[in-house]
């Protein structure tokens, strides 16, 4: 699995607050939510509205802290986020991204080798990410992950749960 | 052997010893929803054609207590949703206005020792204070959860968190999880378990470890497990339940450890805009505040309203208050106590059994540049409101005081 995007770097502790405010989790919408996206950060919100599209969010350590609405995830992706790579993840945020089918990735030291806007790569197989200055290893993901990733996500595998296959 | 009480409690799960970092698939005793994650996850079966029919209707409960009752059209229309799924599906609902999930999973009896649970919230680790493995998931997790029966979970590493002395005067379980979260930092605790031990737990009753336990996943925390002793065991009795004692295994083996003596912590304030950011709070004594907020699910129990009263009683309030007991028994109980006049009299605006405050969805929103005093569980920018508003989080006792006096006060001042 291989995905590719321009780098939009983040700093620590990126809260699912941040990325979707409360007063916003009656919508289920995807679309809606990510019209919606960084509202209580305006600068972030000024910014990724600018920045190149597919984005690769590159961000320090604990990305996704707090709530765990699925909303945030959503969001990012609806609005053209394809991968998130961070120093660290908050969990749920987390499991919530790879249960959607966005690629969350932990490199540690990621920051150091990206510019903000560049080209970037995440491959999966190889467990690198890769950017003009050099590549980073990407720690290890369990092999149960990787499963529901490939898979588009844990919906593509409630829907084979539909179909009467095993999860 | 390592014997954690996260790994005694799997270890009936999976009929084996857990290894630590280990995935584990693992049947779960209970699943709670909420109005602001139960149509996400209706939406994700309907999208993935899933029947949303829970494999055990008996162990999924729902709860309206985000915005509740209805601030908003919006609001209303996924409210009446949720009652109708509910209703189809033989799910037992709470709904508007009876109170916040985590509160009433505990004090209904719903969650007990040794229990797995799984909520659509990330405050379900507050059921960790009653000896629970309880986590919190997204919405698509917890639909799968209910549609199966089962979740999986990385056997986590444990940080023990050694509790010795008791709270002085003035001081609570509050100050204890703001110290808490500046020693183990927003993050320290990421894909860890904590477990308290040591002889200062007799001192902590079940509400004050619900502060706690509350407060774990603002440092990263995927459970945070109090034992099953004489206090959990006195606190079911009081319900007319009897609950079993669970205890680590002797010689336990912890990745992580950390000591508190409850008898040296003080009474402590975080700054915003991260609950990590705590000192004591006489270091910030005479910052003006606008508005203080006494509830949710971290600070909306009883006891927290008697130490709020004890400050309040024959004072007025110099800001706004707004005073949301979690639950419509605990408002009951003050309402016997006198404790509810007391909050009036002061002037205090009373509601009971939503969420709305703390997440910034209704009653009490803060505008730009105000100033909140919360005992709320986040300080987040926007969480209350305009992106610009200064949250600082404190203990019923301080925030309390601030309301007395408008500015932050050191309670024990007043007391």
């Amino acid at each position: 699995m291989r995905v590719s995007g321009y780098a939009f770097k983040l700093g620590d502790s990126i809260s699912t607050d941040d990325i979707i405010a409360g007063r916003y989790l009656y919508i289920t919408d995807p679309g809606e939510l990510a019209s919606h996206i960084f509202e209580n950060r305006p600068k972030i919100r000024s910014r990724i509205q600018r920045a190149r599209r597919p984005i690769v969010i590159v961000a320090g350590r604990g990305f996704g802290y707090g709530s765990s609405r699925e909303h945030a995830p959503l969001a990012l992706k609806a609005f053209g986020v394809k991968a998130i790579v961070a120093e660290s993840f908050h969990r749920i945020f987390y499991r919530n991204s790879i249960n959607n089918g966005l690629l969350a990735v932990e490199a540690p030291g990621i920051l150091g080798i990206v510019e903000e806007g560049e080209p970037i790569t995440i491959d999966l197989d190889r467990g690198v990410v890769e950017a003009s200055r050099g590549a980073i290893r990407v720690s290890g993901m369990p092999g149960y992950v990787k499963s529901i990733l490939e898979a588009g996500g844990l919906r593509e595998m409630l829907r084979r749960l539909a179909g009467g296959r095993s999860p | 052997m390592a014997g954690t009480l996260t790994e005694v409690i799997l270890e009936r799960r999976l009929g084996r010893a857990p290894e630590r970092g280990e995935i584990a698939i693992v049947e779960v005793d209970h699943v709670y929803l909420h109005d602001g994650t139960l149509p996400l996850a209706l939406r994700v079966l309907e999208e993935a054609g899933v029947p949303s029919r829970p494999r055990d209707p008996g162990r999924v409960t729902v709860f309206i207590d985000h915005a509740a009752p209805a601030p908003s059209l919006a609001a209303a229309r996924v409210h009446k949703r949720v009652r109708e799924w509910a209703r189809r599906n033989g799910v037992r609902l709470y709904d508007a206005g009876y109170g916040i999930s985590h509160q009433v999973m505990v004090e209904d009896a719903i969650a007990r020792p040794g229990m797995v649970i799984v909520g659509a919230d990330s405050h379900t680790v507050t059921l960790g204070a009653v000896g629970a493995l309880a986590t919190g998931v997204g919405s698509t997790d917890a639909a799968l959860a209910m549609v199966t029966g089962k979740t999986w979970l990385r056997v986590p590493e444990v940080l023990e968190v050694r509790l010795e002395g008791t709270l002085p005067n003035g001081t609570t379980s509050k100050d204890l999880a703001l110290h808490l979260a500046s020693l183990v930092g927003r993050d320290g605790a990421i894909y860890m378990s904590m477990e308290f031990t040591g002889p200062g737990l007799a001192g902590l009753g079940v509400e004050d470890r619900m502060t706690v336990s509350n407060m774990s996943v603002e440092m990263g925390a995927k459970a945070a497990i109090f034992p099953s002793d004489e206090v959990t065991r006195a606190y079911y009795n009081s319900l007319g339940v009897e609950v079993e004692e669970l205890a680590p295994k002797p010689g336990a083996e912890y990745d992580d450890e950390a000591s508190i003596n409850l008898s040296s912590l003080e009474p402590m304030i975080s700054e915003p805009p991260e609950p990590s950011r705590a000192r004591p709070a006489r270091e910030l004594e005479g910052v003006e505040v606008d508005q203080v907020f006494l509830g949710s699910c971290t600070n909306g129990r009883a006891s927290d309203y008697r130490m709020a009263a004890r400050i309040l009683k024959g004072r007025r309030v110099k800001t706004r208050c707004i005073a949301v007991p979690a639950s419509r028994r605990v408002y009951n109980t003050l309402l016997r106590e006198g404790v509810i006049q007391v909050l009036s009299d002061a002037g205090c605006t009373i509601a009971h059994g939503t969420c709305g405050p703390c997440i910034g969805a209704h009653l009490g929103l803060l505008a730009d540049e105000e100033v909140a005093v919360s005992t709320s569980n986040r300080n987040f920018p926007g969480r209350m409101g305009s992106p610009t508003a200064r949250i600082y989080l404190a203990s019923p006792y301080t925030a309390a005081a601030a309301a007395a006096t408008g500015v932050i006060t050191d309670p024990r001042s007043l007391l």
